[in-house]
């Protein structure tokens, strides 16, 4: 009996109610959850403005003020279309694909500290713990191309499952070069550690915290990791799984109503997390830049999507901006450039660290 | 202690259950997809075990690309399942005796520690409850047997470029692209202005 109610507590509890020791885990993946879908709508819109401002089109502007509820509009439209089955795909992965790619990208948020120790878990491997979030996303695509039974969905999701797997690794190898700095795998101490040390410091002006951030340090990480973003989460320039140029929709060819509605939200958060990756890793996480009052008003979970969403503009630029890579070109990117380019830094970025004796070694000093 | 059982019996017989799908599923793609999920039930075990760096990596090496990798193949591949299924029968009793064997491998050595508690002393580098996983196995293998690592490293890399070298082949009177020479080209020398007079050509 003891253990359900100690599992009831820490699932409902409601402390102020006089019930319970903490706020439950359900309320407060339902704000994480209500929160991040309401961003993410945003987001979207805001995608589709900035694309058509660069092509000086007005964009979505007839639902809501300025548009503001396209997004919504757009929900309800997918959710109350009827969802079409191919008579040939593979009925139960046809619809477990898109599932699977919202469930993981939504999964990945869980340890994404949004301000100082504000995570739903805040694991001591939580980077690896995104890592692995992040690899799973392949599933969705290429059981979704497979189970479609349909020429242009395979190929899609062959081509994404090649480019998804290439890029993990340059991934793979920046967070490496982060973590050597940084000396522990949990991310709210990545965070710190870009607050309590680094350039700023050195200079003797610590409130330029902006100066800390690992953006200027690594500075071609960041870039490397950048890109590499926008590969593994299938973004223009690099969007070849779906490329409509010669593949239809890729892997989404087949889909309708609202098997299409999670791929494209599982999509959308994935890249959004990739925003928030960059954030934590290179941008200082929820710090404020400059640590003088003005700035240090203004809370950290506003600094935090603030920095996800002016990466979010750079993705939205580099879509209006870049034309489609071919795809070998791509491949050559990946492996040919970034590849060594990663691990000559990982060498580097060791042998700066050993030789000085700087880094943040997990915050034991 | 009662949580941690019940997941540890969720995810075995989780495990054990898609573990007979992979070999009795139709469909060669099932059968990999349920290999898959007996991956993320083990990295499940894993992490109930304590060992929350080994759950990751299963989950990011195994899952996130070798398995990615072994579903490829086998969707490009139109394997005749029929066919390599005729011999199973025949080579049943090998595999019976091959888990036997593993079998009692297992029970010899989780058994000796209910036998005889201090055979557990006697292990060569006896796990440090203070430190976290992550930082233990990076001691173990990084600082004590860093060059049985880099040993392993190598061997891995020799493995690579011979592969490599074996199925490498340069096809002759393919055009290839060369991005440097590209990005390197003048517009003096691939550019010509020419004045036409009207009605004349060229």
């Amino acid at each position: 009996m003891d253990f359900v109610l100690s599992a009831l507590d820490y699932l409902l509890g409601i402390p102020f109610l006089g019930w319970g020791m903490q706020i439950g885990f359900v309320y407060k993946a339902l704000a994480l959850l209500v929160g991040l879908l309401i961003f993410t709508a945003f987001i979207l819109l805001a995608d589709r403005k900035i694309w058509a401002a660069v092509q000086i089109r007005r964009g979505p502007n007839v639902v809501g003020p300025f548009g503001l509820l396209q997004s919504f509009a757009d929900l309800l439209k997918f959710a109350l279309k009827e969802a079409i089955i191919p008579a040939g795909a593979d009925k139960l992965l046809f619809l477990f694909a898109p599932l699977l790619t919202a469930t993981l990208a939504l999964a990945g948020w869980a340890v994404i500290p949004v301000n100082d120790g504000w995570a739903m878990g805040n694991l001591n491997i939580g980077i690896l713990y995104v890592l692995g979030i992040s690899s799973l996303g392949v599933y969705g695509v290429i059981i979704g191309g497979w189970a479609s039974n349909s020429k242009y969905p395979f190929l899609g999701s062959l081509r994404s499952a090649a480019q998804m797997v290439s890029y993990e690794v340059s991934i793979g190898l920046v967070i490496i070069t982060v973590l050597l700095c940084v000396g522990s795998l949990n991310l709210n101490d990545i965070v710190l550690a870009q607050r309590d040390m680094g350039l700023a410091h050195m200079i003797g002006l610590p409130q330029l915290t902006f100066l800390n951030w690992f953006w200027l340090p690594l500075f071609p990480m960041f870039v490397v990791f950048y890109i590499s973003a926008l590969a593994e989460t299938n973004r223009p320039p690099f969007d070849l799984a779906e490329g409509e140029s010669e593949l239809v929709a890729g892997f989404m060819t087949e889909y309708s109503s609202t098997p299409y509605l999670l791929f494209m939200l599982g999509e959308y958060i994935s890249i959004l997390l990739m925003c928030a990756m960059t954030t934590i890793l290179f941008l200082g996480g929820w710090t404020s830049p400059i640590d003088l009052p003005p700035f240090t008003w203004v809370p950290g979970l506003i600094w935090f999507f603030l920095k996800v969403s002016a990466v979010f503009f750079m993705f939205a630029m580099a879509k209006a901006i870049v034309p489609r890579y071919r795809y070998d070109q791509l491949m050559r990117i990946g492996w040919k450039l970034f590849l060594p380019l990663s691990l000559v830094c990982v060498v580097v970025v060791a042998f700066i660290l050993q030789l000085t004796g700087w880094g943040w070694h997990g915050g034991i000093a | 202690m009662t949580l941690p059982l019940f997941f540890f019996y969720l995810f075995s017989i989780i495990a054990v259950a898609s573990a007979f799908m992979v070999i009795s599923a139709r469909n060669p793609v099932h059968a990999v997809l349920f290999l898959i999920l007996v991956f993320v039930n083990a990295a499940g075990l894993f992490m109930l075990a304590g060992a929350e760096f080994l759950a990751l990596i299963l989950i990011v090496v195994y899952v996130g690309a070798v398995a990615v990798l072994f579903l490829f193949v086998v969707m490009m591949l139109d394997v005749d399942f029929a066919q390599l299924r005729q011999g199973l029968l025949q080579y049943a009793p090998i595999g019976v005796v091959v888990g036997l064997v593993l079998l009692l491998e297992l029970l010899l050595v989780a058994g000796s520690f209910v036998v005889s508690p201090d055979v557990a002393s006697t292990a060569a580098l006896p796990i440090d409850g203070a430190i976290d996983n992550t930082r233990a196995l990076g001691q173990v293998l990084y600082t004590r047997y860093v060059f049985l690592f880099q040993g392993a490293a190598a061997v891995l890399l020799v493995a690579m470029i011979g592969a490599i070298v074996l199925t490498l082949r340069h096809k002759p009177n393919v055009k290839r692209q060369d991005p440097n020479v590209q990005v390197g080209r003048k517009v003096s020398e691939t550019l010509e202005v020419v004045k036409v007079k009207s009605g004349q050509g060229l």
